[in-house]
This record gives structure tokens, sequence and C-alpha cells, in this order.
């Protein structure tokens, strides 16, 4: 008969759960590894036999191409590393105007699905399973040639005060600072810190003595009066650049080319009609007895909806429309095909076949789309986190 | 999991090899298989171009079924590709295709620094532009401010962008990701121009709307030398695709032609033509192939002369004079080494 303490003793080093599962784990990586390293050894030597060059010193040699939008200053002679930071600037505004935008639709089109006006929401129907159901790509083109057919040619363009519209873009007078600008600034920053100030005093109030108080839009008055009255005092220090039609183009003011306005809609309309479905499923997982709880409480129809239905329809609809976020995010690499200069147009096309370094510049894209979804990923859990339902 | 690692290790291992092996010795490669790999356009008219059944056609698809005459003696032998032109390089450089016949321009830092060799040019072209008739622009140098269209990803985006600043003149670039789509976005009033090289422009104004209200301007603002690519290394391959080429053109300044080079070999005495046709010795030999590689070119696909005018000359859309693309001795500037 043995005692309890042979147990131990019989045991081998082996079958022990801990250290196998340590050694398995050990292996597990060392192969990890070790394939890693081959297929990266192997792709060097290949590259080497071929007489690629690699590296990325690329990105510091003049990139001689043009773009067409872009919001820093770039010219055919600024370096690749330029063009990249372009295309990136690009790709973000794009992504968080389409995130604004689509949310935007997909709310009053979700809204509008659970209308009990018949024909509202019949039109919300048929906007959401047409868009949603039609590749994006195909809308994409459908957009940028509706829209290029649709408008005249610079010659014929649409005006309206000093605003011009054809196939070329969207032409507005370019504002430009004056001498005293900073004036306006400095007003600009004092209004929206006693805007704030105004926002916390009404909310102390109301705990204080139950009395409500309009801050929100008098907190927008203060902002667009106090700037306002800085601008003037400064004698309105800002001129206009207007656009004027001449031989070819437009030249002058600002202007909004088409494929922007293309992509835009097209991200924005598309995954606003996803939107949508996630906001109805979310206000309708809201029980029918919360909005009579509140209703007997005497409370109106808008607070009903922003106190009680919203917040928690939020909690059902932030994961997934995380998800839309991201694929919005990542679907704006379909506008290289309209000749919106974002990421892939511009370092997986151009960048790529003008220097063959297809590996980095692959590389450089994938990064950049994998930290923009994580970013996306990591602020809306924040969001999530905060709007969850805190148990007392 | 051990045999999963098993697999995925010589999965690894067999891929590598495949992978080397590409680096040389193509052509055993392609007679294991049985076929030319072949990268192209995705639809130029007169270069390569797909009818509604597939059947390929164009002066870069005859390179390439006269790579596969060579080889088999059958020009049919030959699979396409279609690719755009930013896929095209990293297609030829992985090994998915063995030649890369898709008007590609040749230039100094694509032959030394992409791992690929340019082999015999076989259309020298120029980039030019194409505007609509009622702008009234009659000169290249007329164009300060206008938006101007092209394709993404090749040798256009920055001579266009180099002849605008050489000559201080201001534009908008629209550049589109596939020549389709820029050439509707011209024809749509985007842009004022389209470039491109004029080969290309000729054959997208069949395209459009209306072409007849569509010139072409008369500045080249660039060389272009148009012509098959191989990789860089496999010297035995790079040789056979530029001497297949350099037979169709030898073949032209001799008068062999495709209707007539079976008579020729049955009865010429001039032994430089013998020795071509395969009729006497073993040309064939060094480069890996039968001793009548040349005479199957010429054959199946016909002399260079010949395929010209079938893809691009009067009787087709694109009505292409030969010009600098005739042999040197008629005015053009083609001229092979002699076959000796």
């Amino acid at each position: 008969m043995s005692n309890i303490k042979n147990i131990p003793s019989n045991k081998s080093f082996l079958n022990d759960a801990g250290n196998r599962s340590l050694i398995f784990q050990i292996v597990l990586l060392a192969v990890v590894v070790f394939v890693g390293y081959y297929l990266f050894s192997n792709l060097q030597a290949n590259l080497e036999n071929r007489g690629i060059s690699t590296g990325f010193s690329f990105l510091n040699e003049p990139a001689g191409f043009p773009i067409l939008i872009h919001l820093v200053s770039y010219t055919e002679s600024s370096t690749y590393g330029r063009a990249f930071l372009v295309a990136l600037i690009n790709t973000f505004v794009i992504s968080l105007l389409g995130i604004i935008l689509a949310t935007i639709i997909g709310v009053v089109m979700g809204l509008a699905r659970l209308s009990k006006n018949w024909l509202v929401a019949r039109l919300a129907t048929v906007y959401i399973e047409t868009m949603r159901n039609i590749p994006l790509l195909l809308q994409m083109f459908f957009w940028y040639f509706a829209v290029l057919a649709a408008l005249p040619v610079p010659r014929n363009s649409y005006e309206f005060a000093d605003f011009l519209l054809n196939k070329r873009g969207i032409y507005s007078p370019n504002p430009i600072a004056q001498d005293g600008f900073g004036l306006v600034i400095i007003g600009f920053i004092l209004s929206i810190a006693l805007a704030i100030g105004v926002i916390v005093w009404a909310k102390k109030r109301q705990t204080r003595t139950g009395l409500w108080f309009p801050a929100y839009w008098s907190s927008l008055g203060i902002i667009l009066g106090v700037t306002f009255l800085f601008f003037a005092a400064a004698g309105f220090p800002l001129e206009f650049d207007l656009p004027q039609k001449s031989r070819f183009n437009v030249t002058g003011g600002m202007v909004l080319p088409p494929e922007f306005v293309a992509v835009l809609v097209a991200l924005s309309t598309y995954t606003g009609a996803f939107i949508a479905e996630i906001v109805r499923a979310g206000i309708l997982s809201v029980n029918w007895g919360q909005t009579e709880a509140a209703r007997s409480l005497g409370l109106r129809d808008s607070l009903t909806q922003r106190l009680i239905v919203l917040p928690q329809a939020l909690r059902v609809i932030i994961p997934p429309l995380t998800s839309q976020y991201l694929n919005l995010a990542k679907n704006s690499s379909l506008g290289a095909a309209i000749a919106y200069p974002e990421l892939v147009a511009v370092i997986m096309g151009t960048t790529l076949n003008q220097t063959g370094q297809a590996i980095e510049t692959i590389g450089l894209c994938m990064l950049v789309y994998g930290s923009l979804s994580l970013s996306i990923s990591l602020f809306m859990n924040w969001y999530n986190k905060k709007m969850s339902l805190i148990e007392r | 999991m051990k045999s999963n690692v098993c697999k995925l290790l010589s999965t690894a291992a067999v891929a590598a090899a495949i992978s080397t092996g590409a680096a040389a010795g193509t052509l055993d490669d392609v007679k294991a298989k049985g076929f030319v790999q072949c990268g192209v356009s995705q639809g130029v008219p007169g270069f390569s171009n797909a009818d509604d059944k597939g059947n390929w056609t164009g002066i870069d698809v005859d390179a390439c079924r006269a790579v596969a005459a060579a080889i088999f003696g059958d020009a049919q032998k030959v699979k396409f590709t279609p690719l755009s032109a930013k896929e095209r390089f990293t297609a030829l450089q992985s090994g998915e295709i063995d030649i890369l016949s898709r008007n590609t321009t040749w230039t100094y830092t694509r032959d030394v620094s992409l791992g690929l060799d340019f082999t015999a040019t076989n259309f020298y072209d120029g980039q030019g532009f194409m505007v609509r008739k009622d702008l009234g622009v009659e000169s290249a140098m007329d164009l300060d401010g206008a938006t101007v269209c092209t394709e993404q990803g090749t040798t256009t985006e920055l001579n266009m962008a180099d002849f605008f600043r050489k000559h201080n003149m201001s534009y908008v670039p629209v550049v589109v990701q596939k020549a389709d789509e820029a050439v509707s976005a011209y024809d749509s009033g985007r842009c004022d121009v389209y470039t491109t090289d004029k080969s290309g422009l000729a054959a997208h104004r069949t395209k459009l709307k209306n072409p007849g209200n569509n010139i072409i301007l008369p500045e080249t603002i660039s060389k272009e030398p148009l012509g098959p690519v191989v990789r860089h290394g496999d010297n035995q391959w790079k040789d056979l695709v530029t001497w297949v080429m350099y037979v169709q053109v030898n073949a032209e300044e001799m008068g062999i032609s495709s209707e007539n080079v079976a008579k020729i070999k049955a009865e010429a005495k001039d032994p430089g033509i013998r020795r071509l046709l395969g009729a006497e010795g073993n040309m064939g030999q060094d480069l890996g192939l039968n001793a009548d590689w040349a005479y199957n070119v010429i054959a199946e696909v016909g002399n260079y002369g010949e395929e010209f005018e079938r893809n691009l000359g009067k009787d087709t859309a694109l009505n292409l004079p030969r010009a600098i693309n005739n042999l040197w001795n008629n005015g053009g500037i083609m001229y092979a080494p002699p076959v000796r």
C-alpha cells in the first residue's frame, strides 16, 4: 500500500498538465517563428535572385506624379512619403465624413421605417432594401457617371450667387483671412469657454432647484454671437476669392470635385441603409413597457425617446454599428476605381507601379487599414462601455 | 497537430521550390506544362483585345503566339491573363505569367530595379493628347488650365506631369484606375483631354460615343518603346523571346511571309535563308528549340509587317500608318540583328 506522500513522486515531469501545456506552447511558438522566418528569408532570397531592390528608401524619392485632391501642400516634386501622407489624409477625411453622414442617414431612415405614416415607412423600406442589395462598387460608378452625365460643361455652369456647379465640381468662394483674423479666433475660443460655463451652470442649477434652462440652444447663440461681435470689431477681416470661368475650367475659389462627392454619397447611402436596420433593431429591442412607464410619469414624447428609449437602444446598437463603421472605412478603398486619390489609388496604384516595391507598398496599406480599423474599434469599445448598463 | 505542422512545412517547402525554380528554366517549365502563359491588357484594340467568344487578337497577343509557335509549332498553345497596368509587373515577378506582353514601355527604372528584362521592341510609340474638336485646341501648348484624364500606374502619369511642368502650364489631373473608366470619364466631359500613348489614343477613340468629334493633337511628348517583358535572370528565355521578334523583322526584310514561307523553304538556295528556316543546320539547338522554329513562327503568325497590318494597319479601325515602325530600309527604325 502506498501512502499519500508517494503519489507526487510517481508523477513524471511530462505527466503534469501545466508542464505539458507549457511545452506545447513553446513548440507551437517555435514552429510559428520558424515558418515565419523561413517564409521571410525565402522571400528575401527570391527578391535578391531576381534583382528586385527592397526597402523603404523610395519614400524619400521625388514622386513626380500629380494628385487631384490634397489637403496639405503637394506638388509633383514632393516625395513619395509626402504622397503617402496626402493619400492617408484623403482616406481619413472620406472615412470620417462618411461615418458622420451614414450615421445621420441611418438614424433618420431607421426611425422612418418605424414611422406610423404608411408612406414614410414604405419609402424607407424601399430605400433600405435597394441600397443594401446592390454592390457598392456599382453604386459608386452609378453616382460618378450619373453626376457627370447630369451636369453641364464648365462653359454652361449652373450659377447661384457666387457658386458654380458643373461637371468639374462644385465651386464656391474661397475665404482668405486678412490681417486681424487672429482676433476672431480668440473670440471663437472665448465664446466656447463661455458656452461650456453656461452648460455647467444650467446643469448645477437644475440639480439644485429642478428648474430647466435651454442650455444647448443658448450656448449655440453665445458662440455665434460672440464670434460675430469679434469679427465685426476686427473690421470683417475676410476676403473672398471668387470662382471664375476660364477657357477650359473654372479658376479660383474652392472646389469639391465630383470624385469626392460620388465616393462620399455612395459610401454614406450604402452604409446608411445598414445602419438604419441596426437602429430599428435597437429601438424595437426596448420593451414597450419602458415607454408606457415614462408616459405615466408624465414625460413628454421627445423626452421619453431621449432619456428612456435611446440610451437603452444604444446598448444594442453600438456593437453592430462598430462593424459598419469599420466596413465603411475599408470600403473607402473602392474610391480608387473612380479616381478618388485615396490610399489604395496613390500607394498601391501609382507608387507601386512607379517604384515596383510591391511588398513594401502593400505592407504600408495593410498597416494603415489595420490601425485605422483598430482605432475605430477601440473608440467604439470605449463608447460602448460608457453607454452600457451600470448596475447599482 | 503535429501532422498538420508537417503538412504546412512541406507545403511551404514545395512553394519555395516552385518559386525558386521559376527564376530560371522558364522554357523547361513552359514545355512541361504545354503552353505559354501570357500577360496581356484588359482590352486595348489592336494590341490585346478579346472578342465576345474569348479569342484574343492584337500585336501583343501575336508576340505571345509567335513564342508558342517557336516552342510547340502551334500558335494556339497560349493562355492569356488579362492584367491591369498596376498588376502587370507583380504578375511577372511572381511567376504567374511567363511573358508580359501588354504595351509596356521600356524605361530605365523598370529595367534595372524591378527584376525584369525588356526584350525586343515591337512597337515604337509616343504619348499624345486627345481633345474634343469643339474646344478649338490645335496644339498641346494651348492646354494651360485643362483637366486631363489618364489611367493609373503608367509612365503616362509621369510624362504628363513633366510636360506641364516643363512648359509652366497648370492642369487638373484625374487619374482613374482602369483605362476603360478613364475613357468614359473623358467621354462624359469630366476632362478636356485624355492622354496616353498615341496608339492607345487611336484604339480608344474607336470606343468613344462619337469618335469623329475627337482629334489627336500633333505633339508627341515622350518616347514609348513597347515590347514583351520577361523575368530578369533567365537568359535563355530572354534570348528566345527576343529572337522570335527579330526573326519576324528579318523575315519581312527578306520578303518571307506566312504565304510564301513553305515554298521558299522548299526552293531556297540562299544558305542564310535555308539556315533560318531549318532546311539546313540546327539553329534552334542553342535556344533549346527545334531546327524549324523560325519556320513555324513565320508560317503560323507571319512576319512583322503582316502582324502590323493585320492588327493596326489600314484595314483596321485603328488605321495607324507604319511610319517609325517601318523597316530601317523603308524609312522606319525597325532593325533586327542578322540571323547568322
